[in-house]
């Protein structure tokens, strides 16, 4: 064989094993959709969103549970969502090229890739030993704790593709630092900052982890942020491996709602950041 | 006329005034948060190690992690299973996931038409968006039943059979174990990895390619000797970033590994991980030596998807800086 055609044979190789990893990633991605949709659709009924947890053997559904991962979901949001911005923007606009900035954005990189169940070991050390209980506070806590990393990295992100031009000529009429950054850099980056939030809040919405040893779970209703709450993920777990049918179906029926809300998050702030100003 | 110019200046002053304030005020607010972001860490840190210092003062850092014993009942705990099954599943899924994340990259960047290229990436980014627990129920009531009755058997067949690394395959086919967990564990990492190379793969100035192209290349020619060696940092960055997200992986692992504090020679049994054995034991824990000794395999994890991660992160600076240059 000449060189020629052994170059040209090895190059047919290596295009067409690339071709087919990359079919084999897209076949998972479809085979667990394609599973979640067969054996979750059933137990998508009315009384999965109106009905309490049952007992094993019962028929039920997981209200207290939608609504426990929705309340803990919220609050970490609103605890992460303004501290995730406030420590991005000191990363962006106050520290550009200083020591501390580069030491903290080198954390913030470290947090956002760590496990999620040491997020939940830490706050069960912080907040449940000396709180004497599991509660729902110390599982928003951990979520927040998630949230936050994300939130500064995107902040960031957004506020380093602001011109600089918008910020010198707010300067030039006269505005202080934090007024330029409030309501000219916030104005100019908001759509990628808000893209930022909805990743975050996709990205706890089916985090169990952390929730295992914080909010640990409810049987019942519970309007108590001092008590164990029930929620969709560790919710799941428990059904999905106990022994009983009835359990078994509603935790495809939490699966299936779960991966629908975090793909419509994901794929609702990807379109938002495809519309934003500014782009990288 | 004199009185009017007194009151701009009496107003710009208090403008100035509370314009610098609020500029103090501002600054301080955004650094006291930043500095909380090293702190959460430094937390973490401080945390574990108080919960776990009562089991490794009974049993010694170095023994602890040396000891494979697990036993609640008379209270000897020690590491080396739950390590020992964290890595050997992280390096399944890395032996499966890399040249997989490795040929999606190639196929995204070198060959696929440009109207392709969005959809596609955005649908393999979107297996990293599907929550864990959810490879998890799928992997225990999907997966490891086909893996049982198909896989399993084939490969103890005909691997279990070759002297030497035939017990690496041996024991009846069980459908969950450290295989099935690891093989999970790399669908998990794919997306990860993958778009960290694709991300260091666009890097190549597009004048190197062609130069390439120019002289003859193939394309795959292109990739190994160009595109590869110019972005080796980064692309080993997004490895150890996927390796440190396998080690720490909890929910899928722990619904497929079948949770035994045991090393078996043979991937196909039952093992357990530090995150699975947390994930299981973590509540149940009814003394404070084993709830020390499950904060203390907490540690170790964290310690080494620390390493893991700074790795990473360290080697995508260094792209970083070689792009700028």
């Amino acid at each position: 064989m000449s060189v020629y055609a052994r170059r040209r044979l090895a190059n047919a190789l290596v295009m067409s094993l690339s071709v087919v990893a990359t079919a084999f990633g897209l076949l998972w991605l479809i085979l667990v959709l394609w599973t979640l949709i067969t054996n979750g659709i059933s137990a998508i009924t009315p009384a999965l969103f109106t009905q309490m947890t049952p007992p094993p053997g019962n028929s039920g559904g997981l209200l207290n549970a939608i609504a426990g991962s929705v309340a803990m979901t919220l609050i970490a949001t609103l605890i992460g969502t303004p501290t995730g911005i406030l420590a991005g923007t000191f990363l962006a606009e106050y520290s550009r090229g200083s020591r501390f900035g580069e030491v903290v954005r080198f954390i913030n990189d470290i947090l956002l890739s760590a496990p999620s169940i040491i997020v939940g070991l830490f706050v069960y050390e912080i907040m449940v030993v000396p709180m004497g209980h599991f509660s729902a506070w110390a599982g928003a806590v951990a979520l927040a704790i998630i949230v936050i990393p994300v939130v500064v990295r995107t902040t960031e992100d957004m506020l380093d593709l602001v011109p600089n031009t918008l910020r010198e000529a707010a300067t030039a009429l006269g505005a202080p630092r934090w007024k330029v950054i409030v309501m000219i850099s916030y104005r100019a980056a908001i759509q990628g900052m808000l893209t930022g939030v909805m990743l975050a809040v996709a990205r706890i919405a089916g985090e169990t982890a952390p929730l295992l040893f914080t909010a640990l779970n409810n049987q019942f209703w519970n309007g108590n942020f001092n008590a164990p709450m029930a929620n969709l993920p560790v919710v799941i777990f428990q059904f999905a491996m106990s022994p009983y049918a009835d359990w078994q179906t509603l935790a495809w029926g939490g699966a299936l709602l779960i991966t629908v809300t975090v793909l419509c998050l994901n794929i609702g702030a990807r379109l938002l950041a495809s519309w934003s100003t500014f782009k990288s | 006329m004199a009185a009017e110019t007194a009151g701009i200046a009496r107003i710009s002053a208090i403008r100035g005034r509370a314009g610098a304030l609020g500029d103090v005020v501002f600054r301080a607010m955004t650094f006291i948060f930043a500095l909380l972001v090293l702190l959460m860490l430094g937390g973490v840190m401080v945390s574990l190690i108080i919960g776990a210092w009562p089991a490794l003062r009974t049993f010694g850092f170095f023994s602890f992690i040396v000891t494979e014993a697990w036993n609640p009942v008379t209270k000897e705990f020690g590491a080396l299973a739950p390590i020992y099954g964290t890595l050997v599943t992280s390096a399944i899924a890395m032996l499966v996931g890399i040249p997989v994340a490795f040929g999606i990259a190639v196929f995204i960047t070198e060959i696929c038409p440009i109207w392709l290229k969005r959809p596609l990436a955005t649908m393999i980014e979107l297996l990293a968006a599907i929550p864990s627990i959810i490879y998890g129920i799928w992997g225990l009531f999907v997966f490891a039943p086909f893996v049982q009755q198909y896989i399993q058997p084939a490969i103890i067949d005909t691997l279990g059979n070759i002297p030497g690394i035939g017990a690496l395959f041996a024991g009846p086919p069980l459908g969950i174990g450290v295989l099935t967990a690891g093989f999970i564990l790399a669908i998990m990492v794919l997306p990860f990895i993958s778009s960290i190379m694709r991300d260091v793969f666009e890097t190549v100035p597009a004048m190197l390619k062609e130069s390439a192209y120019g002289l003859g290349a193939t394309r795959g020619e292109v990739v190994w000797r160009i595109v590869v060696p110019f972005t080796r940092a980064g692309v080993i960055g997004g490895i150890m970033l996927g390796l440190g997200r396998a080690l720490g992986e909890t929910m899928a692992v722990t619904f497929v590994i079948g949770n035994a504090h045991r090393i078996s020679a043979s991937i196909l049994q039952p093992g357990t991980t530090i995150s699975a054995a947390l994930a299981n034991e973590f509540t149940e824990a009814d003394s404070s030596l084993y709830l020390s000794s499950l904060i203390a395999l907490g540690l170790i994890l964290f310690i080494i998807t620390f390493i893991v991660l700074a790795f990473a992160k360290i080697m995508l600076l260094e792209l970083e800086k070689q792009a700028g240059n």
